[in-house]
Protein backbone atom coordinates (compact mmCIF):
# COMPACT_ATOMS: atom_id res chain seq x y z
CA UNK A 1 0.00 0.00 0.00
CA UNK A 2 2.27 2.99 0.95
CA UNK A 3 5.55 2.53 -1.38
CA UNK A 4 8.16 4.54 -0.23
CA UNK A 5 8.71 5.42 -4.14
CA UNK A 6 4.79 6.47 -4.58
CA UNK A 7 4.36 10.30 -4.05
CA UNK A 8 1.50 11.03 -1.63
CA UNK A 9 -1.67 12.13 -2.84
CA UNK A 10 -1.77 14.91 0.55
CA UNK A 11 0.67 15.97 2.68
CA UNK A 12 0.26 17.77 6.03
CA UNK A 13 3.10 19.34 7.56
CA UNK A 14 3.01 20.68 11.26
CA UNK A 15 -0.48 21.64 11.07
CA UNK A 16 -1.73 23.90 13.84
CA UNK A 17 -4.70 25.41 14.32
CA UNK A 18 -6.30 27.67 17.43
CA UNK A 19 -9.41 28.85 18.58
CA UNK A 20 -8.42 32.16 20.19
CA UNK A 21 -5.91 30.44 22.67
CA UNK A 22 -7.70 27.53 22.80
CA UNK A 23 -5.34 24.50 21.07
CA UNK A 24 -7.79 23.03 18.18
CA UNK A 25 -4.85 20.70 17.23
CA UNK A 26 -1.42 21.23 17.34
CA UNK A 27 1.77 19.51 15.05
CA UNK A 28 0.21 17.06 12.99
CA UNK A 29 2.29 15.98 9.88
CA UNK A 30 1.64 12.75 7.90
CA UNK A 31 1.41 11.65 4.08
CA UNK A 32 -2.00 9.36 2.85
CA UNK A 33 -1.11 7.90 -0.58
CA UNK A 34 -3.23 6.66 -3.22
CA UNK A 35 -5.59 3.99 -2.10
CA UNK A 36 -4.83 4.60 1.40
CA UNK A 37 -7.74 4.63 4.64
CA UNK A 38 -6.17 7.03 7.36
CA UNK A 39 -8.75 6.28 10.61
CA UNK A 40 -8.37 9.45 13.29
CA UNK A 41 -9.51 8.66 16.04
CA UNK A 42 -10.12 10.18 19.48
CA UNK A 43 -12.77 11.37 22.38
CA UNK A 44 -14.59 14.39 21.71
CA UNK A 45 -12.60 17.17 22.42
CA UNK A 46 -9.31 15.61 21.27
CA UNK A 47 -8.90 17.37 17.87
CA UNK A 48 -9.96 15.25 15.50
CA UNK A 49 -12.97 17.13 13.88
CA UNK A 50 -10.66 20.38 14.12
CA UNK A 51 -8.05 18.66 12.07
CA UNK A 52 -10.51 17.06 9.69
CA UNK A 53 -12.01 20.42 9.11
CA UNK A 54 -8.47 21.57 7.87
CA UNK A 55 -7.48 19.02 6.10
CA UNK A 56 -10.44 19.30 3.77
CA UNK A 57 -9.82 23.34 3.37
CA UNK A 58 -13.42 24.06 5.14
CA UNK A 59 -11.42 25.98 8.05
CA UNK A 60 -7.96 27.36 7.01
CA UNK A 61 -5.44 26.62 9.77
CA UNK A 62 -3.92 28.88 12.07
CA UNK A 63 -0.10 27.50 10.74
CA UNK A 64 1.52 24.66 9.13
CA UNK A 65 0.37 23.59 5.77
CA UNK A 66 -1.89 21.28 3.42
CA UNK A 67 -0.50 20.19 0.05
CA UNK A 68 -2.48 18.03 -2.43
CA UNK A 69 -1.49 16.34 -5.91
CA UNK A 70 -3.97 18.22 -7.80
CA UNK A 71 -4.43 16.69 -11.20
CA UNK A 72 -3.34 19.58 -13.35
CA UNK A 73 -0.96 21.25 -11.65
CA UNK A 74 0.51 18.03 -9.08
CA UNK A 75 1.43 19.15 -5.17
CA UNK A 76 -0.07 22.62 -4.52
CA UNK A 77 -0.34 24.16 -0.99
CA UNK A 78 -4.38 24.15 -0.87
CA UNK A 79 -4.20 27.24 0.47
CA UNK A 80 -2.31 28.58 -1.85
CA UNK A 81 -5.24 27.94 -4.49
CA UNK A 82 -7.65 30.46 -5.18
CA UNK A 83 -10.91 30.01 -3.58
CA UNK A 84 -12.55 28.99 -7.20
CA UNK A 85 -9.81 26.30 -7.73
CA UNK A 86 -10.28 24.99 -3.82
CA UNK A 87 -14.20 25.03 -4.52
CA UNK A 88 -13.61 23.08 -7.53
CA UNK A 89 -11.35 20.54 -5.94
CA UNK A 90 -14.02 19.78 -3.49
CA UNK A 91 -17.00 19.03 -5.47
CA UNK A 92 -14.76 17.51 -7.92
CA UNK A 93 -11.65 15.30 -7.10
CA UNK A 94 -13.05 15.17 -3.30
CA UNK A 95 -15.88 14.01 -1.18
CA UNK A 96 -16.70 14.65 2.15
CA UNK A 97 -19.59 12.29 3.83
CA UNK A 98 -20.64 13.85 6.85
CA UNK A 99 -22.67 11.73 9.85
CA UNK A 100 -25.79 13.88 9.25
CA UNK A 101 -27.24 13.25 5.70
CA UNK A 102 -28.86 15.93 6.17
CA UNK A 103 -25.53 18.48 5.87
CA UNK A 104 -24.68 16.69 2.84
CA UNK A 105 -27.93 16.70 0.87
CA UNK A 106 -30.21 19.14 -0.60
CA UNK A 107 -33.24 17.53 1.32
CA UNK A 108 -35.39 19.99 -1.24
CA UNK A 109 -34.35 17.81 -4.04
CA UNK A 110 -34.63 14.51 -5.61
CA UNK A 111 -32.26 12.00 -4.74
CA UNK A 112 -31.19 11.91 -8.51
CA UNK A 113 -30.92 15.68 -8.45
CA UNK A 114 -28.61 15.72 -5.45
CA UNK A 115 -26.36 13.36 -7.66
CA UNK A 116 -26.49 15.06 -10.69
CA UNK A 117 -25.72 18.60 -9.28
CA UNK A 118 -22.14 17.56 -9.15
CA UNK A 119 -22.38 16.57 -12.66
CA UNK A 120 -23.96 19.55 -13.76
CA UNK A 121 -21.55 22.21 -11.72
CA UNK A 122 -18.86 21.13 -13.83
CA UNK A 123 -20.86 21.27 -16.60
CA UNK A 124 -23.07 18.15 -17.77
CA UNK A 125 -25.81 19.53 -19.95
CA UNK A 126 -27.06 16.60 -21.17
CA UNK A 127 -30.58 15.42 -19.25
CA UNK A 128 -30.43 11.93 -20.39
CA UNK A 129 -27.11 10.99 -19.35
CA UNK A 130 -27.02 12.63 -15.87
CA UNK A 131 -30.12 10.80 -15.28
CA UNK A 132 -28.33 7.72 -16.60
CA UNK A 133 -24.80 8.56 -14.06
CA UNK A 134 -27.18 9.21 -11.07
CA UNK A 135 -28.97 5.77 -11.55
CA UNK A 136 -26.18 4.28 -11.89
CA UNK A 137 -24.42 5.38 -8.86
CA UNK A 138 -27.45 4.36 -7.12
CA UNK A 139 -27.61 1.42 -8.12
CA UNK A 140 -24.03 0.71 -6.56
CA UNK A 141 -24.79 2.01 -3.51
CA UNK A 142 -27.58 -0.03 -3.59
CA UNK A 143 -30.57 1.72 -3.44
CA UNK A 144 -33.50 1.37 -5.07
CA UNK A 145 -33.35 3.50 -8.27
CA UNK A 146 -37.46 2.96 -8.69
CA UNK A 147 -36.98 5.79 -5.93
CA UNK A 148 -34.76 8.41 -7.37
CA UNK A 149 -37.09 10.59 -8.13
CA UNK A 150 -38.37 10.91 -4.59
CA UNK A 151 -37.42 13.52 -2.05
CA UNK A 152 -34.21 12.48 0.32
CA UNK A 153 -36.44 12.86 3.75
CA UNK A 154 -38.42 10.06 2.72
CA UNK A 155 -35.74 7.90 2.97
CA UNK A 156 -34.54 5.90 6.42
CA UNK A 157 -31.03 7.46 7.45
CA UNK A 158 -29.26 4.49 6.32
CA UNK A 159 -30.79 4.71 2.71
CA UNK A 160 -29.86 8.59 2.56
CA UNK A 161 -26.41 8.16 4.04
CA UNK A 162 -26.21 5.66 0.61
CA UNK A 163 -27.53 8.77 -1.64
CA UNK A 164 -24.54 10.87 0.17
CA UNK A 165 -21.70 8.69 -0.73
CA UNK A 166 -23.32 8.35 -4.37
CA UNK A 167 -23.41 12.22 -4.57
CA UNK A 168 -19.89 12.37 -3.22
CA UNK A 169 -18.58 9.47 -5.70
CA UNK A 170 -20.77 10.57 -9.02
CA UNK A 171 -17.76 12.82 -9.95
CA UNK A 172 -14.71 10.19 -9.26
CA UNK A 173 -12.99 11.35 -6.68
CA UNK A 174 -9.94 10.41 -5.52
CA UNK A 175 -10.10 11.22 -2.05
CA UNK A 176 -12.70 11.24 0.62
CA UNK A 177 -13.48 12.96 3.97
CA UNK A 178 -15.72 10.61 6.42
CA UNK A 179 -17.45 12.46 9.13
CA UNK A 180 -18.38 9.30 11.81
CA UNK A 181 -19.97 8.34 8.42
CA UNK A 182 -22.25 5.87 10.60
CA UNK A 183 -22.52 7.23 13.47
CA UNK A 184 -26.34 7.72 14.78
CA UNK A 185 -27.30 4.37 12.82
CA UNK A 186 -28.74 1.29 14.36
CA UNK A 187 -26.00 -1.38 14.32
CA UNK A 188 -27.47 -3.50 11.62
CA UNK A 189 -27.86 -0.81 9.07
CA UNK A 190 -24.43 0.62 10.42
CA UNK A 191 -22.75 -3.17 9.72
CA UNK A 192 -24.34 -3.58 5.97
CA UNK A 193 -23.21 0.25 4.80
CA UNK A 194 -19.56 -0.36 6.81
CA UNK A 195 -19.50 -3.52 4.19
CA UNK A 196 -20.72 -1.14 1.43
CA UNK A 197 -17.94 1.83 2.32
CA UNK A 198 -15.01 -0.46 2.34
CA UNK A 199 -16.49 -2.54 -1.03
CA UNK A 200 -16.13 1.08 -2.52
CA UNK A 201 -12.99 2.19 -1.33
CA UNK A 202 -11.44 -0.69 -2.31
CA UNK A 203 -13.05 -0.95 -5.82
CA UNK A 204 -12.35 2.45 -6.78
CA UNK A 205 -9.04 2.70 -5.32
CA UNK A 206 -10.31 5.26 -3.41
CA UNK A 207 -7.88 7.41 -0.69
CA UNK A 208 -10.09 8.57 2.44
CA UNK A 209 -9.67 10.18 6.06
CA UNK A 210 -12.23 8.92 8.32
CA UNK A 211 -12.31 10.32 11.57
CA UNK A 212 -14.17 8.40 14.15
CA UNK A 213 -14.89 7.24 18.15
CA UNK A 214 -15.25 4.26 17.17
CA UNK A 215 -13.00 1.97 16.56
CA UNK A 216 -14.69 -1.20 15.15
CA UNK A 217 -15.89 1.01 12.41
CA UNK A 218 -11.77 2.63 12.43
CA UNK A 219 -10.82 -1.09 12.59
CA UNK A 220 -12.95 -2.09 9.76
CA UNK A 221 -11.98 0.47 7.16
CA UNK A 222 -8.64 2.32 7.60
CA UNK A 223 -4.84 0.79 7.08
CA UNK A 224 -3.33 3.28 9.45
CA UNK A 225 -4.70 4.72 12.45
CA UNK A 226 -3.55 7.87 14.11
CA UNK A 227 -4.37 8.48 17.77
CA UNK A 228 -5.42 12.27 18.96
CA UNK A 229 -5.63 14.05 22.19
CA UNK A 230 -5.71 16.98 23.57
CA UNK A 231 -4.84 18.28 20.20
CA UNK A 232 -1.94 16.02 19.30
CA UNK A 233 -1.52 12.78 17.94
CA UNK A 234 -0.20 10.70 20.29
CA UNK A 235 0.41 7.55 18.42
CA UNK A 236 0.20 6.57 14.57
CA UNK A 237 0.63 2.70 13.08
CA UNK A 238 -1.24 -0.11 10.83
CA UNK A 239 -4.60 -0.67 12.31
CA UNK A 240 -4.31 -4.11 13.74
CA UNK A 241 -0.75 -2.89 15.57
CA UNK A 242 -2.41 0.01 17.47
CA UNK A 243 -5.84 -1.61 18.41
CA UNK A 244 -3.73 -4.90 19.37
CA UNK A 245 -0.73 -3.80 20.63
CA UNK A 246 -0.91 0.12 21.40
CA UNK A 247 2.20 1.73 22.79
CA UNK A 248 0.92 4.90 24.34
CA UNK A 249 -0.66 4.65 27.64
CA UNK A 250 -3.63 6.50 26.46
CA UNK A 251 -4.07 4.48 23.51
CA UNK A 252 -3.86 1.41 25.90
CA UNK A 253 -6.66 3.09 27.82
CA UNK A 254 -8.86 4.00 24.65
CA UNK A 255 -8.22 0.24 23.44
CA UNK A 256 -8.94 -1.04 26.52
CA UNK A 257 -11.97 0.80 27.53
CA UNK A 258 -13.49 -0.25 24.27
CA UNK A 259 -13.38 -3.57 25.09
CA UNK A 260 -14.57 -3.50 28.46
CA UNK A 261 -17.63 -1.97 26.87
CA UNK B 1 -47.66 78.49 -9.78
CA UNK B 2 -45.72 81.27 -7.74
CA UNK B 3 -47.23 82.83 -5.01
CA UNK B 4 -48.46 86.12 -5.60
CA UNK B 5 -46.93 88.13 -2.11
CA UNK B 6 -43.69 86.14 -2.20
CA UNK B 7 -43.61 84.71 0.87
CA UNK B 8 -42.55 81.46 0.14
CA UNK B 9 -39.49 80.50 -1.14
CA UNK B 10 -39.12 80.02 -4.76
CA UNK B 11 -39.82 76.57 -5.80
CA UNK B 12 -36.51 75.40 -7.95
CA UNK B 13 -37.55 74.53 -11.54
CA UNK B 14 -37.81 70.91 -11.23
CA UNK B 15 -40.45 71.52 -7.95
CA UNK B 16 -43.98 71.18 -9.24
CA UNK B 17 -47.30 72.73 -8.00
CA UNK B 18 -47.73 70.03 -5.64
CA UNK B 19 -44.88 70.07 -3.18
CA UNK B 20 -42.78 67.35 -4.84
CA UNK B 21 -39.76 67.32 -6.63
CA UNK B 22 -39.63 66.21 -10.66
CA UNK B 23 -40.79 62.62 -10.23
CA UNK B 24 -41.35 62.61 -6.68
CA UNK B 25 -37.44 61.57 -5.77
CA UNK B 26 -35.20 64.22 -4.29
CA UNK B 27 -32.18 65.05 -6.58
CA UNK B 28 -29.74 63.28 -4.23
CA UNK B 29 -31.55 59.68 -4.21
CA UNK B 30 -32.32 59.83 -7.73
CA UNK B 31 -28.43 60.46 -8.41
CA UNK B 32 -28.05 57.69 -6.00
CA UNK B 33 -29.79 55.64 -7.95
CA UNK B 34 -28.60 56.57 -11.25
CA UNK B 35 -25.32 55.58 -10.17
CA UNK B 36 -26.23 52.39 -9.47
CA UNK B 37 -27.81 51.72 -12.44
CA UNK B 38 -24.95 53.11 -14.23
CA UNK B 39 -23.11 50.22 -12.55
CA UNK B 40 -25.56 47.59 -13.54
CA UNK B 41 -25.45 48.25 -17.31
CA UNK B 42 -21.37 47.85 -17.23
CA UNK B 43 -21.97 44.77 -15.43
CA UNK B 44 -24.75 43.25 -17.21
CA UNK B 45 -27.32 41.17 -15.44
CA UNK B 46 -25.16 41.71 -12.11
CA UNK B 47 -27.74 42.67 -8.81
CA UNK B 48 -26.38 46.38 -7.56
CA UNK B 49 -27.57 47.06 -4.35
CA UNK B 50 -29.26 50.41 -3.74
CA UNK B 51 -30.63 52.37 -0.69
CA UNK B 52 -33.82 51.49 -1.62
CA UNK B 53 -36.89 54.81 -0.71
CA UNK B 54 -40.40 54.72 0.90
CA UNK B 55 -42.60 54.92 -1.53
CA UNK B 56 -46.34 56.03 -1.83
CA UNK B 57 -47.04 52.60 -3.14
CA UNK B 58 -47.12 49.32 -1.09
CA UNK B 59 -44.16 46.86 -2.18
CA UNK B 60 -45.38 44.56 -4.92
CA UNK B 61 -46.97 47.61 -7.05
CA UNK B 62 -43.67 47.76 -8.17
CA UNK B 63 -41.81 50.25 -6.18
CA UNK B 64 -38.40 49.03 -7.57
CA UNK B 65 -39.94 49.97 -10.94
CA UNK B 66 -41.08 53.09 -10.06
CA UNK B 67 -37.48 54.11 -8.69
CA UNK B 68 -35.92 53.32 -11.79
CA UNK B 69 -38.48 55.26 -13.92
CA UNK B 70 -38.34 57.89 -11.34
CA UNK B 71 -34.79 58.29 -11.95
CA UNK B 72 -34.40 58.18 -15.01
CA UNK B 73 -37.34 60.03 -16.45
CA UNK B 74 -37.52 63.48 -17.89
CA UNK B 75 -39.82 65.98 -18.79
CA UNK B 76 -39.50 65.31 -22.55
CA UNK B 77 -40.09 61.57 -22.19
CA UNK B 78 -42.90 60.04 -22.96
CA UNK B 79 -44.22 57.07 -20.75
CA UNK B 80 -46.14 54.00 -21.10
CA UNK B 81 -47.66 51.44 -18.12
CA UNK B 82 -48.26 47.65 -18.43
CA UNK B 83 -49.22 45.06 -16.05
CA UNK B 84 -49.90 42.12 -17.43
CA UNK B 85 -49.28 43.22 -20.93
CA UNK B 86 -52.62 45.60 -20.60
CA UNK B 87 -52.43 49.33 -20.07
CA UNK B 88 -55.55 49.44 -18.47
CA UNK B 89 -55.31 47.39 -14.91
CA UNK B 90 -55.40 49.45 -11.57
CA UNK B 91 -51.87 48.58 -11.23
CA UNK B 92 -50.89 50.17 -14.66
CA UNK B 93 -53.44 53.25 -14.05
CA UNK B 94 -52.09 54.03 -10.42
CA UNK B 95 -48.06 54.37 -12.04
CA UNK B 96 -48.83 55.98 -15.19
CA UNK B 97 -51.15 58.74 -12.87
CA UNK B 98 -48.40 58.19 -10.10
CA UNK B 99 -45.70 60.18 -12.97
CA UNK B 100 -48.35 61.98 -14.72
CA UNK B 101 -48.84 63.77 -11.22
CA UNK B 102 -45.52 64.29 -10.49
CA UNK B 103 -43.40 64.54 -13.48
CA UNK B 104 -46.18 65.91 -15.74
CA UNK B 105 -45.08 63.75 -18.25
CA UNK B 106 -46.89 62.78 -21.72
CA UNK B 107 -48.00 58.93 -21.23
CA UNK B 108 -49.05 56.87 -23.90
CA UNK B 109 -50.34 53.28 -24.43
CA UNK B 110 -48.39 52.87 -28.04
CA UNK B 111 -45.22 50.91 -27.56
CA UNK B 112 -43.51 52.57 -30.52
CA UNK B 113 -44.08 55.98 -28.89
CA UNK B 114 -43.15 55.66 -25.53
CA UNK B 115 -39.54 56.58 -24.79
CA UNK B 116 -39.96 54.77 -21.25
CA UNK B 117 -41.70 51.58 -20.84
CA UNK B 118 -42.06 50.24 -17.11
CA UNK B 119 -43.84 46.64 -17.18
CA UNK B 120 -44.98 44.30 -14.48
CA UNK B 121 -45.15 40.61 -16.23
CA UNK B 122 -44.83 41.26 -19.88
CA UNK B 123 -43.00 42.19 -22.62
CA UNK B 124 -44.52 44.63 -25.71
CA UNK B 125 -44.97 42.40 -28.61
CA UNK B 126 -44.18 45.27 -31.11
CA UNK B 127 -40.54 45.17 -30.92
CA UNK B 128 -38.62 48.08 -29.17
CA UNK B 129 -36.24 49.72 -31.06
CA UNK B 130 -33.24 51.98 -30.18
CA UNK B 131 -33.07 54.49 -27.91
CA UNK B 132 -36.38 53.43 -25.54
CA UNK B 133 -36.39 51.85 -22.00
CA UNK B 134 -38.13 49.00 -20.76
CA UNK B 135 -38.17 49.15 -16.73
CA UNK B 136 -39.13 45.61 -15.03
CA UNK B 137 -40.70 45.64 -12.05
CA UNK B 138 -39.16 43.01 -9.75
CA UNK B 139 -40.21 41.23 -6.89
CA UNK B 140 -37.46 38.80 -6.56
CA UNK B 141 -34.41 39.62 -7.66
CA UNK B 142 -32.02 36.55 -6.66
CA UNK B 143 -32.52 33.41 -8.76
CA UNK B 144 -30.15 31.12 -6.74
CA UNK B 145 -32.41 31.59 -3.43
CA UNK B 146 -34.78 29.21 -4.20
CA UNK B 147 -31.81 26.99 -3.21
CA UNK B 148 -30.06 28.54 -1.11
CA UNK B 149 -31.23 31.01 1.69
CA UNK B 150 -28.07 32.82 2.59
CA UNK B 151 -27.01 35.81 0.60
CA UNK B 152 -22.93 35.67 1.12
CA UNK B 153 -23.21 31.95 -0.59
CA UNK B 154 -25.58 33.34 -3.37
CA UNK B 155 -22.97 36.11 -3.80
CA UNK B 156 -19.82 33.79 -3.55
CA UNK B 157 -21.55 31.77 -6.13
CA UNK B 158 -22.26 34.30 -8.66
CA UNK B 159 -18.98 35.62 -7.73
CA UNK B 160 -17.53 32.44 -9.37
CA UNK B 161 -19.99 31.44 -11.80
CA UNK B 162 -21.28 28.38 -9.83
CA UNK B 163 -24.88 28.01 -11.46
CA UNK B 164 -24.68 24.02 -11.74
CA UNK B 165 -27.55 24.51 -9.14
CA UNK B 166 -30.07 26.36 -11.35
CA UNK B 167 -29.89 23.01 -14.14
CA UNK B 168 -30.78 20.83 -10.63
CA UNK B 169 -34.43 22.67 -11.16
CA UNK B 170 -34.85 22.21 -14.94
CA UNK B 171 -34.11 18.47 -13.97
CA UNK B 172 -36.47 18.43 -10.94
CA UNK B 173 -39.13 19.81 -14.12
CA UNK B 174 -38.01 16.83 -16.47
CA UNK B 175 -37.80 14.05 -13.90
CA UNK B 176 -41.17 15.45 -12.27
CA UNK B 177 -43.33 16.74 -15.75
CA UNK B 178 -41.27 15.45 -18.32
CA UNK B 179 -40.06 18.59 -19.74
CA UNK B 180 -39.08 22.23 -18.21
CA UNK B 181 -41.70 23.24 -17.03
CA UNK B 182 -40.86 26.68 -15.53
CA UNK B 183 -42.93 28.87 -17.57
CA UNK B 184 -42.48 32.35 -16.16
CA UNK B 185 -39.03 33.87 -14.94
CA UNK B 186 -37.63 31.51 -16.39
CA UNK B 187 -33.87 31.86 -15.65
CA UNK B 188 -30.98 33.36 -17.96
CA UNK B 189 -27.55 33.89 -18.58
CA UNK B 190 -26.45 37.54 -19.36
CA UNK B 191 -23.77 38.23 -21.80
CA UNK B 192 -22.58 35.05 -21.31
CA UNK B 193 -21.05 35.64 -17.45
CA UNK B 194 -24.68 36.52 -15.00
CA UNK B 195 -27.34 34.33 -14.09
CA UNK B 196 -30.75 36.56 -14.08
CA UNK B 197 -33.91 36.07 -12.92
CA UNK B 198 -36.16 38.49 -15.54
CA UNK B 199 -38.69 38.97 -13.14
CA UNK B 200 -42.03 36.88 -13.99
CA UNK B 201 -42.41 37.49 -17.80
CA UNK B 202 -43.45 34.03 -19.19
CA UNK B 203 -40.51 32.65 -20.89
CA UNK B 204 -42.55 33.45 -24.15
CA UNK B 205 -40.64 36.61 -23.80
CA UNK B 206 -37.38 35.69 -22.89
CA UNK B 207 -36.24 35.64 -26.57
CA UNK B 208 -37.16 38.93 -26.77
CA UNK B 209 -34.90 39.99 -24.00
CA UNK B 210 -31.76 38.96 -26.22
CA UNK B 211 -29.93 41.42 -28.64
CA UNK B 212 -32.41 43.93 -27.68
CA UNK B 213 -32.07 47.51 -29.06
CA UNK B 214 -33.61 48.77 -26.29
CA UNK B 215 -31.92 49.12 -22.77
CA UNK B 216 -33.37 47.21 -20.47
CA UNK B 217 -33.71 47.90 -16.52
CA UNK B 218 -34.41 46.07 -13.39
CA UNK B 219 -35.91 47.39 -10.01
CA UNK B 220 -36.40 45.09 -6.98
CA UNK B 221 -37.43 47.28 -4.18
CA UNK B 222 -38.18 45.08 -1.39
CA UNK B 223 -34.69 43.43 -1.49
CA UNK B 224 -33.03 46.98 -3.04
CA UNK B 225 -31.49 45.67 -6.17
CA UNK B 226 -31.04 47.44 -9.71
CA UNK B 227 -30.18 44.70 -12.46
CA UNK B 228 -29.55 45.71 -16.07
CA UNK B 229 -29.11 44.29 -19.58
CA UNK B 230 -27.72 47.02 -21.87
CA UNK B 231 -28.86 46.96 -25.70
CA UNK B 232 -27.83 44.63 -27.91
CA UNK B 233 -26.60 42.21 -25.31
CA UNK B 234 -26.75 38.56 -25.48
CA UNK B 235 -29.43 36.88 -23.22
CA UNK B 236 -29.72 32.50 -23.01
CA UNK B 237 -32.21 31.14 -21.18
CA UNK B 238 -31.11 27.77 -19.71
CA UNK B 239 -31.71 24.42 -20.58
CA UNK B 240 -30.19 21.08 -21.42
CA UNK B 241 -29.32 19.79 -24.72
CA UNK B 242 -32.04 16.67 -25.06
CA UNK B 243 -34.62 19.39 -23.36
CA UNK B 244 -33.93 22.90 -25.41
CA UNK B 245 -35.33 25.78 -24.31
CA UNK B 246 -39.37 26.32 -25.97
CA UNK B 247 -41.61 29.25 -25.45
CA UNK B 248 -45.38 28.53 -25.09
CA UNK B 249 -47.08 27.60 -27.82
CA UNK B 250 -50.49 27.77 -29.03
CA UNK B 251 -53.07 26.05 -31.08
CA UNK B 252 -55.47 28.84 -31.39
CA UNK B 253 -54.83 32.23 -32.69
CA UNK B 254 -56.07 35.35 -31.01
CA UNK B 255 -59.84 35.49 -31.53
CA UNK B 256 -59.86 39.24 -31.91
CA UNK B 257 -57.19 40.40 -34.12
CA UNK B 258 -55.89 36.31 -35.29
CA UNK B 259 -52.18 37.17 -34.11
CA UNK B 260 -50.34 34.00 -34.44
CA UNK B 261 -47.11 35.43 -32.98
CA UNK B 262 -48.37 36.61 -29.73
CA UNK B 263 -48.79 35.72 -25.82
CA UNK B 264 -52.10 34.70 -25.73
CA UNK B 265 -54.42 34.82 -22.27
CA UNK B 266 -57.40 32.30 -22.47
CA UNK B 267 -60.75 34.18 -21.97
CA UNK B 268 -63.64 32.67 -20.27
CA UNK B 269 -66.69 34.18 -22.13
CA UNK B 270 -69.62 32.47 -20.54
CA UNK B 271 -70.58 30.29 -18.10
CA UNK B 272 -71.23 27.15 -19.82
CA UNK B 273 -67.21 27.00 -20.07
CA UNK B 274 -67.12 28.89 -23.44
CA UNK B 275 -63.52 30.41 -23.58
CA UNK B 276 -61.52 31.78 -26.18
CA UNK B 277 -57.96 33.06 -26.57
CA UNK B 278 -57.26 36.82 -26.71
CA UNK B 279 -53.06 38.94 -27.00
CA UNK B 280 -52.31 39.26 -23.76
CA UNK B 281 -50.52 42.68 -24.98
CA UNK B 282 -53.93 44.82 -25.44
CA UNK B 283 -52.20 47.79 -27.27
CA UNK B 284 -50.95 44.83 -29.65
CA UNK B 285 -54.06 43.44 -30.40
CA UNK B 286 -56.11 46.92 -30.40
CA UNK B 287 -53.42 48.00 -33.44
CA UNK B 288 -53.93 45.00 -35.18
CA UNK B 289 -57.35 45.36 -35.32
CA UNK B 290 -57.43 48.71 -35.98
CA UNK B 291 -55.51 47.79 -39.38
CA UNK B 292 -58.31 45.51 -40.08
CA UNK B 293 -57.06 42.44 -38.70
CA UNK B 294 -59.39 39.94 -37.45
CA UNK B 295 -59.88 36.30 -35.32
CA UNK B 296 -59.70 33.14 -37.35
CA UNK B 297 -63.78 32.69 -37.02
CA UNK B 298 -65.48 35.96 -37.27
CA UNK B 299 -68.59 34.26 -37.95
CA UNK B 300 -68.60 32.83 -34.04
CA UNK B 301 -68.04 36.38 -33.42
CA UNK B 302 -70.13 38.56 -34.80
CA UNK B 303 -68.64 42.06 -32.34
CA UNK B 304 -64.96 41.70 -32.29
CA UNK B 305 -64.69 43.53 -29.05
CA UNK B 306 -66.75 41.59 -26.52
CA UNK B 307 -68.98 42.56 -24.16
CA UNK B 308 -66.58 43.30 -21.04
CA UNK B 309 -69.01 42.18 -18.68
CA UNK B 310 -68.98 38.74 -19.82
CA UNK B 311 -65.57 38.64 -19.74
CA UNK B 312 -63.87 37.19 -16.33
CA UNK B 313 -59.86 36.64 -16.53
CA UNK B 314 -58.92 33.02 -15.83
CA UNK B 315 -56.84 33.20 -12.92
ZN1 LIG C 1 -54.99 39.94 -30.63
Amino acid sequence: MMQETEIPLLRVSRLTHYYDYIVGCRNVSFDLYPGEVLGIVGESGSGKSTLLNCISARMEPTGGSVEYDTRAEGMRDLFGLTEAERRMLMRTDWGFVHQNPRDGLRMSVSAGANIGERLMAVGARVYEDIRESSADWLSRVEFDTERMDHLPSTFSGGMQQRVQIARNLVTGPRLIFMDEPTGGLDVSVQARLLDLLRELVDDLGLSAILVTHDLAVARLLSHRLMVMRGGEVVETGLTDQVLDDPQHPYSQLLVSSVLQA
Amino acid sequence: MQDQTNTSTSHSIDETDHGYNFAYLDEQTKRMIRRSILKAVAIPGYQVPFGSREMPLPYGWGTGGIQVTASIIGPEDTLKVIDQGADDTTNAVSIRRFFAHTAGVATTETTGDATVIQTRHRIPETPLTPGQILVYQVPIPEPLRWLEPRESETRKMHALKEYGIMYVRLYEDISRFGHISTAYDYPVIVNGRYLMRPSPIPKFDNPKMDNNPALQLFGAGREKRIYAVPPYTEVKSLDFRDYPFQIQKWEDSCALCGAADSFLDEIIIDDQGGRMFVCSDSHYCGERQDAGHRGRDPSEMPDATPNPTDIAETA
